[in-house]
């Protein structure tokens, strides 16, 4: 047997291409004869525009366009609600470009398109806006209060949407608990920053009636059905292709966006190709943001700390607009809860407008701020019981032998309810322990204390429901000249190794090397059934489309070896890109041999089709060339769809020093434990766990993007928002475990988002606990900047 | 964020920058561009001239005779800092210069360019307010030297004419004996300061505080000497109490607000913390009486 390929650490297929600057993003494509597009933007939050004049604009030399609303006949509708819910009681979304209101700073109000960017940037400032302002309320607490500014004057409140879920008896486990603690906590606005900003490019093909779009999507189906929609063309007509795309982590899931209206329309109207590519100062103000959350959660707990019911009620900042819908909220409301077995549920939630870059889902989905709310409730809880905080989570983990555990009318994103498949959460608590040898850990801070350095350690588990369906496809094809074979699904890559992982998956089936097999995706041209990548389900949904697709393949194959070598298909072996009887390697057919004798050939183009025609010694002297339900070739597809979310889930612990001069936090350890199942590539888990802890520190240090009160963000770029560096992300100690899922062929959990969920959390419990010995007040929110840590410190000397 | 349309020139000698720059009304200087490139992609700036000094080489000089670290307005920071004689006469220039952005950014970027550009977070300022540093300016129709306490007015803003150039700066060297440190903090590495300081001692014959030099950086509109700390430093013991003290008085040379990057209470705090961390750093390697 040839050396397994899942599960191994194989080097990616992309990579060369990618790091060696050989990707093609949409930037990178030789369009001939290509004129590009510049957007002019609101510069007000809320507004009513009273004077627009593009006379100056479209007068410049160099400029072939400029559209506003009024210019876009059909497509002057408001964007779709991708996934209506029947709790949003007041659904708004925006026009491609705004009609006379408008509603955050950075909406788009016009396109200008010239021969190249610059005149299309010179342009855009000489179209003339004036502005009726209007007054606005950013935060999202006081948007909620009567009297507060209205962002869509006829929203009550600026409450978008408002959800309750009650799961098991929430009131009697309140009644009968010994303590109930309660908390408010807050997470803050965010962006997921992308390393390639928006882009769209299109061609209009008059020719074939055919329209084609390049875009930096993850979602290349949904938009071919935006765009079909809209342009009102058959399906057939519209191409939508996402090349290398530079990183997605989720606003790039939302379709479709104004460029992605406005690019292929202008190239429809000029008969040009047209490129549009965003500039990071307008990343900031218009690709989607996340993360504003306000929890008010409160635990009822017996004296043992086992805790009865929870009540959680919070605010979701939706922004301006609601084109995802609740997910976001939705997400955060169905993981509050965590790994523990509370019984007893009670969650409500408003989605408030706000007049700021719409909200939708940006890696982790509302789950940072549940697990920030759970876990900072768990600490309190453990703190007020006098129980140790690991202790008091181990009392409250589902134990493995509940698997399967079902909240009960606690329903998830793909409209089930929630039910954790399997884990085992004690084991991953006691690898922490372990990893972090805990009793020393004390020792030293005992240490640290007695010299009055500020030392803490925190943690966080976090639970993740992954692998949405509805389904996933994949199209396996055996190239007859290389032997080589194709794989296509319906998804779309932005890093995350898809050309390796499914080629370990398929090269386990049919016996050849990962490298020889090529994964294309991400062109609706080349496969169109299937959904997008999104929600940490691409392994999940995705991986096992791809494995049953290959089983499928590798019968087809070894039917047609048997075939050719007289022997029983039972008995066929593939290895090394060869068929063969079992035990007679040195007698076989290679697989080009045998893609090519499944075709059965009229003309030998080339010397290896002499074997498939019809006066070829092996050819069949009876019957039918392709008898009766028979293919030709070696091609199959196969469909995989996830009974339900597939729950990864994890432990990670910081041990930190606040430096009480310049409040600083060094992260002087970071372990994660965590635990998707059964891991494709070892190396991709640990890199994706290794970009998300990034990712979290980020949220638990840096960003912030901060509205004022005008409703004009002031920090967008990245000299004012911070991401971190390299240089400030921890070496992260990594401890896999895998407890295959029962839910699908190849036991995978998801892990994109992992491990961004829990930073924030233990982040907080560090710092926390590093300043517990001066007295300073609870960790309440993120991100901890240097001021924040200063206002804890000087609270802490205000109270001693 | 494509620049806006405007004149590009590269002239070969000073002679020919300054004619340039006298001729055209709306010109600005690239001298590196880390800090110029992003104002015009941002179009915060709409110059109808670029002068691009990279060809002028008679501007890429460091002299270290007479008491006094000459560097040509064009030379990269990079090539200061890795200077030997300058090290050895003044090594808190190397000190202060590691805190400036990255290696490859300092690489790129000159000295004049960072002290022209003004900003108050900067290290370069900083240090020629520190240590008393001169500046020389030339036009077409004359050189001037300028002393640092001078040169600096306003964020962005010196005492440079339009029609002049920055053509030298000039950094002292340190007294025999005289200790030295520079610290910043930056919220990642590499990042403009939210607040820097630097100092440097001299001790008299009985160990005492003879000199205390004090500036920051990221506090103000400008680098800032720390007056109040500095004589309350004279003749003082040098030691914790003083230098602690000295970090108290050096608060309310903060004057920047609250913005983005920091509160102005924590700046505060931050500031005197710095302070007192370069005294205590400086004295270590301050040389004392014989």
């Amino acid at each position: 047997m040839s050396t397994r390929q899942f599960g191994a650490r194989v080097q990616r297929n992309e990579d060369a291409r990618l790091i060696t600057g050989r990707g093609r993003f949409v930037d990178d494509l030789p369009l001939d004869g290509v004129l590009h597009g510049a957007f002019a933007r609101s510069a007000v939050a809320r507004g009513r525009i009273t004077h627009l004049d593009t006379t100056a604009a479209r007068a410049l030399p160099g400029v072939h366009r400029v559209y506003t609303h009024a210019d876009l006949g059909e497509l002057d509708v408001t964007m779709p609600l991708l996934i209506p819910h029947p709790c949003i009681g007041h659904p708004r979304t925006q026009y491609p470009l705004a009609h006379e209101d408008v509603y955050h700073v950075g909406q788009a109000i016009a396109f200008v398109v010239a021969d190249d960017r610059y005149i299309a940037e010179d342009a855009a400032r000489l179209i003339e806006i004036d502005y009726d302002i209007l007054p606005v309320e950013v935060d999202p607490a006081k948007a909620a209060l009567d009297g507060a500014p209205l962002v869509h004057e006829d929203v009550p409140n600026n409450i978008a949407a408002h959800l309750v879920q009650v799961s098991g008896d929430p009131d009697a486990a309140f009644a009968a608990a010994d303590h109930v603690t309660r908390i408010q906590v807050r997470v803050d606005r965010s962006t997921a920053a992308p390393m390639e900003c928006l882009s769209t490019a299109a061609r209009w093909d008059a020719v074939s009636g055919e329209l084609t779009v390049w875009d930096g999507t993850q979602a290349p189906i949904g938009l071919r059905g935006a765009l079909s929609s809209l342009f009102d063309l058959d399906e057939d007509k519209v191409r939508v292709v996402a090349p290398d795309v530079g990183g997605g982590f989720g606003p790039k899931i939302v379709f479709p966006y104004s460029n992605e209206i406005l690019v292929p329309f202008a190239a429809k109207d000029l008969r040009r190709p047209v490129k549009w590519v965003e500039d990071r100062s307008e990343n900031f103000v218009h690709m989607t943001h996340e993360r504003t959350q306000i929890h008010d959660i409160e635990l009822a707990a017996t004296s043992d700390g086992v805790v009865l019911g929870l009540r959680d009620t919070f605010l979701h900042d939706t922004g301006s607009f609601i084109p995802y819908g609740i997910a976001v909220a939705q997400v955060a409301s169905t993981q509050i809860a965590g790994p523990y077995r509370i019984p007893a549920i009670h969650v409500t939630f408003d989605c408030v407008y706000t007049p700021t870059v719409p909200v939708t889902p940006y890696r982790g989905c509302g789950r940072p701020q549940a697990n920030f709310a759970i876990e900072r409730a768990m600490d309190q809880l453990a703190a007020e019981l006098g129980i140790d905080r690991f202790e008091i989570r181990r009392r409250n983990f589902i134990a493995p032998d509940e698997f399967p555990y079902t909240r009960p009318d606690l329903v998830f994103a793909d409209g089930l309810p929630v039910t954790l498949d399997s884990g085992r959460y004690d084991d991953a608590l006691a690898a922490l322990e372990k990893a972090l040898d805990l009793d020393a850990i004390r020792a030293e801070q005992e240490q640290a204390r007695a010299e009055g350095r500020l030392l803490g350690l925190g943690l966080s588990f976090y639970v993740e429901g992954t692998g949405l369906g509805p389904y996933e496809g994949a199209k396996i094809r055996l190239h007859p000249i290389t032997g080589k074979a194709y794989v296509n699904t319906g998804l779309t890559a932005q890093g995350q190794g898809h050309e390796t992982a499914w080629a370990q998956i398929v090269a386990d089936q049919i016996g050849v090397r990962p490298e020889d097999v090529i994964v294309v995706e991400g062109d609706t041209g080349v496969f169109d059934w299937g959904v997008a990548t999104f929600a940490s389900r691409a392994a999940v949904v995705s991986g096992n489309a791809v494995h049953v697709a290959a089983v499928s393949a590798r019968a087809r194959i070894a039917q047609a070896a048997a075939n050719m070598l007289e022997a029983d298909p039972d008995d066929i072996e593939l290895e090394n890109g060869r068929a063969f009887v079992r035990g007679t390697s040195s007698r076989g057919v290679t697989l080009a041999e045998v893609a090519t004798m499944s075709n059965p050939l009229r003309y030998a183009f080339n010397k290896a089709a002499q074997t498939a025609t019809q006066f070829a010694p092996t050819a069949r002297s009876t019957g039918k060339p392709l008898p009766d339900g028979e293919r030709p070739g070696i091609e199959v597809s196969e469909y995989y769809s996830p009974p339900h979310a597939t729950w990864a889930y994890g432990v990670h612990a910081a041990l930190v020093e606040v430096d009480p001069v310049t409040c600083d936090i060094d992260v002087k350890r970071y372990v994660c434990v965590h635990d998707c199942g059964n891991m494709i590539n070892p190396m991709i888990v640990e890199g994706q766990v290794a970009g998300g802890v990034a990712q979290g520190m980020g949220g638990a240090f840096y960003e912030k993007l901060e509205y004022d009160e005008n409703g004009v963000l002031r920090n967008a770029s990245f000299m004012d928002f911070l991401v971190p560096y390299a240089t400030e992300v921890p070496h992260i100690e990594m401890i896999h475990m895998e407890t295959p899922s029962p839910l699908n062929p190849l036991g995978i959990k998801g892990v994109g988002e992992a491990g961004t969920i829990p930073v924030g959390q233990v982040i907080a419990s560090a710092v926390e606990d590093a300043l517990s010995p001066l007295g300073a007040p609870p960790v309440r929110q993120v991100p901890l900047s240097p001021s924040a840590i200063h206002d804890l410190l000087r609270e802490a000397r205000v109270s001693a | 964020m494509k620049p806006p349309c405007y004149e590009y020139v590269a002239p070969d000698t000073l002679a020919g920058a300054l004619r340039v720059r006298a001729e055209c009304e709306d010109s600005v200087v690239l001298a590196g561009g880390q800090s110029l490139v992003p104002t015009l992609n941002f179009r915060l700036a709409n110059p109808d001239t670029v002068i691009d000094l990279r060809r002028v080489a008679e501007l890429a000089t460091v002299d270290t005779r007479d008491g006094m670290i000459r560097v040509g307005a064009m030379t990269r920071q990079r090539t200061l800092e890795r200077n030997e004689a300058a090290f050895a006469r003044n090594p808190l220039i190397r000190e202060t210069m590691e805190y400036i952005a990255h290696p490859v950014i300092r690489s790129r970027g000159t000295i004049g360019g960072s002290v022209a550009h003004a900003d108050p977070a900067s290290e370069l300022p900083c240090l020629l307010v520190l240590l008393d540093g001169e500046l020389t300016a030339r036009s077409s129709r004359g050189e001037r030297t300028i002393p640092a306490a001078d040169f600096f007015e306003f964020v962005f803003t010196t005492a440079l004419e339009p029609e002049e150039l920055l053509v030298e700066v000039a950094f002292p060297v340190l007294e025999p004996g005289e200790g030295w440190a520079f610290r910043e903090f930056a919220r990642r590495h590499g990042d403009f300061a939210v607040a820097g300081a630097g100092a440097t001692l001299l001790l008299d014959d009985a160990g005492r505080i003879a000199r205390a030099r004090l500036a920051a950086c990221g506090v103000a509109t400008t680098p800032v000497r720390l007056r109040a700390a500095e004589e309350a430093l004279r003749g003082a013991e040098p030691g914790t109490e003083a230098f602690r003290a000295a970090g108290e008085l050096a608060r309310d040379a903060v004057t920047t607000v609250d913005d983005t990057a920091a509160s102005a209470d924590y700046r505060r705090h931050l500031l005197s913390g710095l302070v007192n961390d370069v005294l205590t750093r400086a004295a270590a390697r301050a040389r004392g009486p014989r």
